[in-house]
């Protein structure tokens, strides 16, 4: 029975960190799959949210900025319009180049902004991090804590869901997946194509400070190495791409999906004699990378394909354009 | 005076050659397949620890296996490409961009799978340098690495100017569909260029690796570099690239001279950080490189 509610509270904790991918995820969606957008950076973002409601909500300490000791929900509004800010000023600088080029300039910028992260230790507390970051619910009972968190990121997702799709379907969304396909012919349509961009990217980023700042509550601590740029920025590509990109469901379900898998194996891992423990985890890293390369030329589309918008005059967008050079 | 020559720039220069022959062959694969290859900074890593095990397992010098490793390395990225990039080069390149950033992560698993994470080195101990002028002290192995990076980068220059693959490579290059139309067979082209690209990353890991020491981050933290050193020559351009890693490679290591007063110009926490930021703005300001390469167009 013991054991049983230890697996059931650890289920929990794991159900969280999915649904927090899966904010992530829906974030990348919205610069990549609505838009276009190659966006390497995603882990700086996310480490924007997290820094930030981490120095909003902690108590004051000698080894880092802040000491403000506000409420989570305060917390996690600063990380969003932090990331939001960063977002715009990367968006107004680097909006126009094409995607290869915007997947090298986010990736610098995210590692300049790894290195001031570390660099600055009187705000940071450089690599050793900040701890004891206040958790909602944390004055509840134990299961129920961790069940009310569980509930909270769920609650998140959903809404966010509802409020996407929405956006996906709206004229807005339509001029997305215009610009995405044929950029010149939204051009011509008369759209300003930069500022719509720039919203993507801005709405992208906040979505993944938001998914950081809910990281930093969930594990009540953040430091460099929690989120490895590299692996994180890299899992939640694997899990949009896994999941089909431009499409909000699939964003979801290849979160939760891949975040599954990658902890099932992490369980699998512990279990293992240490010399075993740590090759297993660099075979993990190569499996997720050969199941990415295995959908990139076998399932391009993910599991869920992207669902073209149908409206009365023209009965498929599909049919109008010539190719899908874009995804 | 002496101290900036010892320190800061004779170190430039052997850092520099290393990020050269890195961005030759970035240079290369984006301006033949047209897309950026992440993965470029795990080859050096790869190259590297290959000419380890091979010289900890013949015993000979770095430099004697340089050929071999340089050899395998290219038929190892020759094999990725067969595996990972062909059966995706009618699709869009940036479905490339994402396969080589996680064939990046592949390769990087795949090496600390069989090396380890540890920090590893040719030789043990300190080598003695040669005093020049009483004051002026030049490592013996700095002086081979650069010279061995010239004669690569002449090679790299001989193939082509005069052989027919580096014509058919330049022609490619300027324009695929051209080169198709005119008889160019563009596979081979593109083999030719994954093998002198990979090629030369294993040696430029294998210098570096010499010069200090290799461990499984290494790729990682050469590849911005390499990549401004690219843009920085303009993309699609060999020289330019030569060039581009010459001067990143010195940016990098004069940052943290005292040029003003007795402080470091730029704090050493922060010396990574000035290769990417010069990529950061080059791209917005000037994206086609300081010798006018291309910028291409989805």
């Amino acid at each position: 029975m013991e054991q049983l509610y230890g697996i059931f509270l650890y289920t929990v904790f794991l159900l969280t960190m999915g649904g927090i991918y899966a904010v992530l995820t829906l974030g990348l969606n919205i610069q990549w799959g609505f838009t276009g957008l190659f966006n390497a950076g995603v882990a700086g973002f996310f480490a924007i949210g997290a820094y930030t409601t981490a120095i909003v909500t902690t108590a004051a300490s000698e080894r880092h900025l802040g000491g403000l000791g506000l409420p989570p929900a305060a917390g996690i509004v600063a990380a969003m319009v932090a990331s939001s800010i960063i977002a715009w000023g990367v968006g107004r600088m680097c909006i126009r180049l094409r995607a290869d080029y915007l997947a090298i300039a986010t990736l610098g910028i995210a590692e300049i902004l790894r290195l001031v992260l570390k660099n600055e230790v009187w705000a940071t507390n450089g690599p050793r991090g900040i701890s004891v970051i206040p958790k909602p619910f944390e004055h509840l009972a134990e299961p129920w804590n961790q069940i009310a968190m569980l509930l909270l990121v769920v609650a998140v997702v959903a809404v966010l869901y509802v409020l996407l799709e929405r956006v996906w379907h709206s004229p807005w969304g339509r001029v997305m997946a215009a610009i995405r396909e044929n950029e010149a012919a939204a051009r011509a349509a008369g759209k300003d194509v930069e500022r719509l961009r720039i919203v993507a990217f801005i709405l992208g980023g906040a979505l993944m400070g938001l998914g950081g700042a809910l990281m930093a509550h969930h594990i009540k601590f953040i430091e460099l190495q929690a989120a490895e740029p590299i692996t994180a920025t890299f899992l939640v590509w694997v899990m949009l791409v896994v999941g089909g990109s431009a499409n909000n469901r699939g964003a979801i379900v290849g979160a939760v999906l891949i975040w599954t898998l990658w902890s099932a194996a992490e369980i699998l891992i512990t279990g293992l004699p240490p010399e075993w423990a740590v090759k297993a985890a660099y075979l993990r890293i190569f499996l997720v990378g050969l199941a990415l390369q295995f959908i990139l030329q076998r399932f391009p589309d993910g599991i869920f394909r992207e669902r073209r918008l149908r409206t009365v005059s023209s009965p498929s967008i599909k049919e109008h354009s010539p190719c899908r050079k874009c995804c | 005076m002496i101290e900036f020559l010892n320190f800061y720039l004779i170190p430039g220069f052997v850092l520099g050659s290393v990020y050269a022959l890195g961005a030759v062959g970035v240079t290369l694969t984006f301006g033949i397949l047209r897309f950026a290859n992440f993965a470029h900074g795990e080859t050096m890593t790869l190259g590297a620890f290959i000419a380890l095990s091979l010289a900890s397992f013949s015993g000979w010098h770095p430099f004697a296996v340089l050929p071999f490793a340089m050899a395998l390395t290219a038929a190892a990225v020759v094999g990725m490409d067969r595996l990972f990039f062909r059966p995706l080069r009618h699709r869009s390149t940036i479905i490339l961009v994402i396969s080589s950033f996680g064939l990046m992560l592949m390769v990087r698993s795949l090496v600390q799978l069989i090396w380890g994470a540890k920090l590893r080195s040719f030789t043990q101990g300190i080598e003695i340098p040669w005093v020049l002028f009483d004051s002026l002290r030049v490592f013996p192995k700095h002086v081979a690495i650069v010279c061995a990076a010239i004669g690569l980068m002449l090679a790299v220059h001989l193939l082509l100017v005069r052989t027919r693959a580096g014509k058919a490579m330049r022609a490619m290059a300027d324009s695929p569909d051209l080169a198709r139309l005119t008889g160019i067979n563009t596979e081979r082209v593109i083999l030719t260029t994954w093998i002198v690209g990979g090629g030369l990353a294993a040696a430029a890991g294998v210098f570096l690796a010499y010069d200090t020491h290799v461990e499984s981050q290494l790729g990682f933290k050469l590849l911005l570099p390499i990549f401004a050193a690219a843009l920085l020559g303009g993309i699609g351009r060999p020289y330019g690239a030569m060039a581009g890693g010459l001067v990143i490679g010195l940016i990098e290591e004069l940052s943290t001279y005292p040029w003003i007063g007795s402080e470091a110009v730029v704090s050493p926490g922060y010396k990574t950080g000035i290769a990417f930021a010069i990529m950061v703005v080059l791209l917005i300001w000037r994206p086609s490189g300081l010798f006018r390469g291309r910028v291409f167009q989805s």
